[in-house]
């Protein structure tokens, strides 16, 4: 049984960010969450990974981020540079925007304060926060706090970022905006992306590439690449190929389930 | 197209001064009700008191303007009411600050962990367990039966609030923002002083509300049990009651129970200053 996780800044040139290799992970109440899961995660790449409830997908995320460790299997990560977002905006109540944003700069405790608040600044307008930096979190909607939890992790400059159905919670119309601006995050920043949802055509939509997994115990049964160009158009969405590949992972999805 | 959605939301939301307006709840409090409510009461003291006064026992009831005569007009009974009032309060508040110290550091050393909690948290149940009638003699002998024993009652009563409320709240942070300070790496202090204890604060607030109020009752109770030194509204209460002296005694019974309300709410609006911006308290 081989269970190693690797952290070193240089990426190989392979260029192989996260790489799962059978993976396993059971729980010590005897629950199989995962079994040999085989995924990687490129630079230039953006994952979604779909699945029923329960399939292990958030503990695929919590094992790349180092919150929980594989039972067998090796998962490397190969960067130290690695930004998260999950289902909750997690924001501390006390803190106004821009220091809920300068937090994890923060608490790395490598950056100096001056540093911190520009980092900071940075963010808040690339999420399009701008003139909300007093603002307290009970003051926003949930959707304002989705940007405030991202904009904490795009000071971290990731290299790698993981979404635990960060827009879960939130209504169609604040969903689809929100990932028009993740696009546009992923195209200008440059960062490779693990996204974790339930929804199919928010993972088409988002990605270079679907992944499929089937129920507990979670496994890959489908890897589908998207074909459509970066920037997209809002507009693909409505497009028959569009149409086609969702109902391509849906398919996919059902037959997992089964 | 954010500030568009961001604009909407904000501007539906009540976010003028929300610390204004947890004060101005508490001034548009309906205070007729109140008003009734004390009128009646005060009736009612007057059909006792008349009950009493036929009976030839006007002392046990005396009328509410005798009453009100002592406790303001009476340049004497004014003189002796502020003088334990300042001296009650003295203790009340030494014994308060001291509960608030202990109570805070008594809970963080329990929130490191599982075990300590265990070994450690009975001992705060026991306190609250011990009648302190019966540690008097024992207190008495080992600091005296002035100020410091005073005080140590008053701790001994108003310190369990603090410890439980404070534990509570440093153990109810939230999971997520425990992992995130986790993933930053973040050492255990620094998750104290930049998650934890403010996350806790609402709930110490309200221990501190709570062990303020008790604050009071321990520096009347720890002045009836210790009455050397300079004693205070317990001791005059005693003395009042005594010498028959209805009205004083009635006067010095209400000063007592006014100190406890303004403690009370003194603490309560300091809670809403402090935090009442980010935290809305019922």
């Amino acid at each position: 049984m081989t269970v190693t996780v690797t952290a070193e800044s240089a990426a190989p040139p392979t260029g192989v960010l996260l790489d799962f290799k059978n993976t396993e992970m059971t729980f010590p109440n005897g629950t199989v969450a995962l079994r040999g899961v085989d995924l990687a995660v490129r630079r230039g790449e953006f994952v979604s990974v779909v699945g029923p409830s329960g399939c292990g997908k958030s503990t695929l995320l919590r094992i790349a981020s180092g919150l929980e460790t594989a039972s067998d299997g090796v998962t490397t990560v190969n960067t130290d540079h690695i930004g998260y977002v999950f289902q909750d905006a997690t924001l501390l109540p006390w803190r106004n925007v821009a220091k809920n944003v300068e937090l994890l700069a923060e608490l790395d405790g490598r950056t100096s304060r001056a540093v911190r608040a520009a980092k900071a600044a940075k963010a808040i307008e690339l999420v399009g926060l701008k003139g909300f930096e007093k603002s307290l979190p009970r003051q926003l909607s949930g959707g304002m706090r989705m940007r405030v939890s991202l904009a904490r992790s795009l000071t971290l400059d990731p290299e790698l970022f993981l979404f635990d159905e960060p827009f879960g919670a939130l209504d169609e119309i604040t969903r689809e905006r929100l990932n028009d601006e993740l696009l546009r995050l992923f195209v200008e920043q440059g960062f490779a992306g693990l996204f974790i949802t339930h929804s199919v055509s928010e993972a088409v939509y988002l990605s270079t590439k679907v992944v499929v997994m089937s129920g507990r115990p979670g496994n890959v049964v489908a890897t589908f690449d998207v074909p459509f160009d970066m920037p997209r158009d809002p507009d693909i969405r409505f497009t028959p190929e569009f149409g086609e590949l969702v109902g391509e992972v849906s398919h996919a999805l059902r037959e997992g389930h089964r | 197209m954010a500030a568009a959605e961001a604009a909407g939301t904000i501007a539906s939301t009540t976010t003028a001064a929300p610390r204004a307006a947890s004060l101005n709840s508490l001034i548009r409090m309906s205070w007729w009700k109140v008003i009734v409510v004390f009128a009646a009461l005060i009736g009612l003291w007057y059909l006792a008191a008349k009950h009493y006064a036929d009976k030839g026992l006007p002392y046990l009831v005396p009328y509410p303007h005798d009453v009100f005569h002592a406790m303001f007009l009476d340049a004497g009974t004014r003189h002796d009411l502020l003088v334990s009032l300042w001296r009650s309060t003295e203790v009340a508040l030494t014994g308060l600050a001291l509960a608030i110290v202990i109570g805070v550091v008594w809970a963080v050393v329990m929130a490191q962990a599982k075990w300590v909690e265990q070994s450690l948290y009975p001992y705060a149940v026991i306190l609250q367990c011990i009648p302190i009638l019966a540690l008097v003699p024992m207190i008495g002998a080992l600091a005296g039966y002035e100020f410091k024993s005073r005080v140590i009652v008053t701790v001994m009563i108003s310190l369990f609030p603090m410890v439980s409320n404070t534990l509570f709240g440093l153990q109810a942070t939230d999971q997520g923002q425990r992992e995130l300070f986790q993933l930053q790496g973040a050492r255990a202090w620094t998750r104290l002083v930049k998650l934890q204890v403010p996350a806790a604060l609402p709930n110490i607030f309200v221990g501190l509300r709570t062990a303020a109020g008790l604050s009071v009752v321990g520096a009347i109770v720890g002045d009836q049990f210790f009455q050397r030194g300079t004693p205070g509204l317990g001791v005059l209460i005693q003395v009042d009651a005594s010498r028959l002296l209805g009205p004083e005694l009635y006067a010095a019974i209400l000063t007592a129970s006014l100190l406890g309300v303004v403690v009370f709410l003194l603490f309560g609006l300091l809670g809403r200053l402090a935090i009442g911006r980010w935290y809305s308290f019922r």
